[in-house]
């Protein structure tokens, strides 16, 4: 150990074990790094919990902490509330995605002077993180079919957030729209309710209580049999304004595009009110956000604007048809399936690629042939292709919007980087 | 919905439909209207009954609660066993398969009732979970190509005198009973673990539903393409593991 270890704040005051955690973990990190296998931080946060279990606890004991989870959005959205808490005092986060308990105490070793830790948490492992960091409030953002072949059945992932969450004390931010996310959240003491709407509900026609029929007139949805059904909301997204618990409306401005990042910027508001941060000052905030972790950036490839999209499964695509430029503008797809995509393709079944017809389309990736099929069976006009580059020499004119699951995304972002 | 129409009946997709189940309906409805045939699709919730009239039933996948609300609420309507004695092709894909048997596991580990339109019964496998692309050779009586789809079930189905398997196992678990058999089929129904789903993988078995459900023995010829480039990389996958 250096004789002055330069951060002054939370770590300082540290106990010896969870100090050394610490500095291994840097190193480990530091290792990594250099070796050019990326930042590091799941590696490190590895390391540093071998030697003190108990870190994660102790980094979070300092924080206000603030748990986000969600099959869609978690990133963005914890981008969201991270800079609206910056109205309030020094933010931590986890902002580059590493969202299970060793990429998380890596992130939260790194606070010198925070006061808030905003956490993206794997949905799997809500329990976990939330058991270990006493959080302040927790956002539970949407619930939606997701990789089935490696994680754990939606009904069950939202079974489980209702028994871990039963008896928190944090105030939990639940979207009201969604019945499997109302299901999680309406055994918690303390619930915000928000009206952050839901486009995919194929995952919520079966009661999560009961498995009856749900019955879903306009924006309402109840269980006739059981008689479960959607709580009245505090906040809500009104077209592009958010409504606050008084009934007043506050404008959201994103950067970001689509209805789901007005979504996002809605539970991010009731959040940073949980806070003291007035919604206006919130959303203000949030316009500063651009790309996040390379999603909807723009990039320019052999001189023409393309597009960087991230859909992960059919709810994910579903909203992302929605913010894409109407037809004839050109569309990319790219499909893998490694062990982090899933690697059963079935799910391509269930997104609606209909809505492409009328744009002329380019398929690449790992699964193109995939998605050759599925495109032949919904009617799409497509052309396979092997890799961006050619896709971009022959689309038509216009902003050519690429849209990629997981790591086809990252693949797409490496090669736009050449 | 027109008299000459083949009538496609999709059933409880409000349960049984979270492993891209749909597909198998897009895939018929596609490949019958390029056939020049009209189509009229019915969808079917597990609030509504079941239609006897129906050409085609299809019944998808679905996790363990879904499967057991599915099969009480199909065991207390007539529709889809008299569908079958009036001589309706089925096709059932995972839980749908377990729910044509004679009984399945449950969702709380106990041993639920099925419909009896195949003569199998599902029980739970001890640990391992088959999960994988899975490569099986047809009952050659079917006169299909080889099998490709995917799988991810823990149950293991049994079969007894009344059905023959679909088709025997080269790659993967198949029925899960160790002697290689995959799926089960009699007459006109059809129950098997492939997704994939299993007609966008293999067009050939939507073929044969819809031969089946004109009685005719052969079909125009539709542009295989896609398809054949489909299958060919996924054999090939699955023959040399990466």
């Amino acid at each position: 150990m250096p004789a002055n270890p330069e951060p002054a704040g939370p770590s300082a005051t540290l106990p010896p074990r969870a100090k050394l955690a610490v500095t291994a973990g840097k190193v480990a990190a530091a290792v990594s790094r250099t070796a050019g296998r990326g930042s590091g931080s799941v590696i490190g946060g590895k390391v540093a919990l071998r030697l003190d279990p108990d870190l994660l606890r102790t980094l979070a004991e300092n924080l206000d902490v603030v748990l986000v989870s969600a099959t869609n959005g978690k990133t963005t959205t914890t981008r969201l509330i991270a800079e609206a808490l910056k109205a309030a005092g020094v933010v931590v986060s986890n902002a580059l995605g590493a969202n299970m308990p060793a990429g998380i105490t890596s992130a939260l070793a790194d606070a010198s002077e925070a006061r808030f830790g905003v956490i993206e948490v794997d949905e799997k492992y809500l329990a976990t993180v939330a058991r270990d960091t006493a959080p302040k409030a927790i956002a539970l953002l949407n619930l939606s079919r997701d990789q089935l072949d490696r994680s754990s059945e939606t009904r069950m992932l939202a079974e489980h957030w209702r028994e871990s969450l039963q008896g928190s004390e944090a105030v939990i931010i639940a979207n009201a729209d969604d019945p499997l996310v109302t299901w999680a959240a309406s055994s918690c003491r303390k619930v915000v309710w928000v009206a952050a709407g839901q486009a995919y509900r194929e995952d919520a026609w079966s009661c999560p209580s009961c498995g009856g029929v749900m019955q879903r007139p306009g924006e309402d949805w109840f269980c006739p049999t059981c008689g479960f059904r959607r709580p009245q909301p505090h906040w809500a997204l009104r077209g592009d304004q958010v409504v606050d618990p008084q009934g007043s409306s506050w404008p959201i401005r994103l950067q970001l595009p689509g209805r789901a990042n007005l979504s996002n910027a809605t539970s991010s508001a009731a959040v940073a009110a949980v806070f003291g941060v007035h919604p206006q000052v919130a959303l203000q905030r949030m316009e500063a956000v651009q790309a996040v972790a390379g999603r909807y950036e723009s990039v320019f490839v052999a001189g023409r604007e393309v597009r960087l999209l991230l859909a992960k499964n059919p709810a994910g695509w579903l909203e992302t048809f929605t913010l894409i430029d109407p037809p004839p503008s050109p569309v990319v797809l790219s499909v893998n399936a490694q062990s982090a995509d899933g690697t059963d393709t079935s799910w391509l079944w269930d997104v609606d690629y209909e809505r492409l017809v009328g744009h002329p389309v380019f398929v690449m990736g790992q699964r193109k042939l995939d998605l050759a099929v599925r495109l032949e069976v919904a009617g799409v006009q497509f052309q396979v292709v092997d890799s961006l580059a050619q896709a971009v020499a022959m689309a038509p004119p216009g902003r050519i919007e690429a849209i990629a699951n997981y790591t086809a995304f990252q693949q797409l972002r490496r090669d736009v980087r050449g | 919905m027109s008299e000459s129409a083949l009538r496609v009946v999709w059933i409880y997709p409000d349960l049984l439909s979270t492993y891209g189940d749909r597909g198998n309906v897009l895939v018929v409805e596609r490949r019958a209207r390029q056939r020049g045939l009209d189509v009229a699709r019915i969808d079917v919730r597990s609030d509504q009954p079941v239609p006897t009239s129906g050409d085609i039933y299809l019944i998808g996948g679905g996790e363990d609660r879904p499967q057991r609300l599915a099969g009480e609420r199909l065991r207390v309507d007539p529709g889809l066993g008299r569908a079958v004695e009036n001589g309706a092709i089925v096709l059932g894909v995972c839980a749908g398969y377990q729910i044509m048997g004679h009984e399945f596991i449950d969702d709380q580990g106990q041993r639920a009732p099925g419909l009896g339109l195949l003569d199998v019964w599902s029980t739970r496998g001890e640990s391992h979970r088959n999960v994988g692309d899975i490569l099986a050779e047809p009952d050659p009586r079917l006169g299909l190509p080889t099998l490709t789809g995917f799988e991810n079930h823990q149950g293991v189905t049994h079969l007894g005198q009344g059905v023959s398997p679909l088709a025997r196992v080269t790659v993967g678990g198949g029925n899960g009973t160790g002697d290689g058999t995959e799926g089960a089929w009699r007459d006109t129904v059809f129950g098997t673990y492939l997704h994939g789903p299993i007609l966008a993988r293999n067009p050939a078995v939507a073929d044969l539903l819809i031969k089946l459900a004109l009685d005719v023995s052969a079909l125009p010829p539709a542009d295989n393409t896609w398809y054949d480039a489909l299958r060919a990389e996924r054999i090939a996958a699955v023959q040399q593991p990466a």
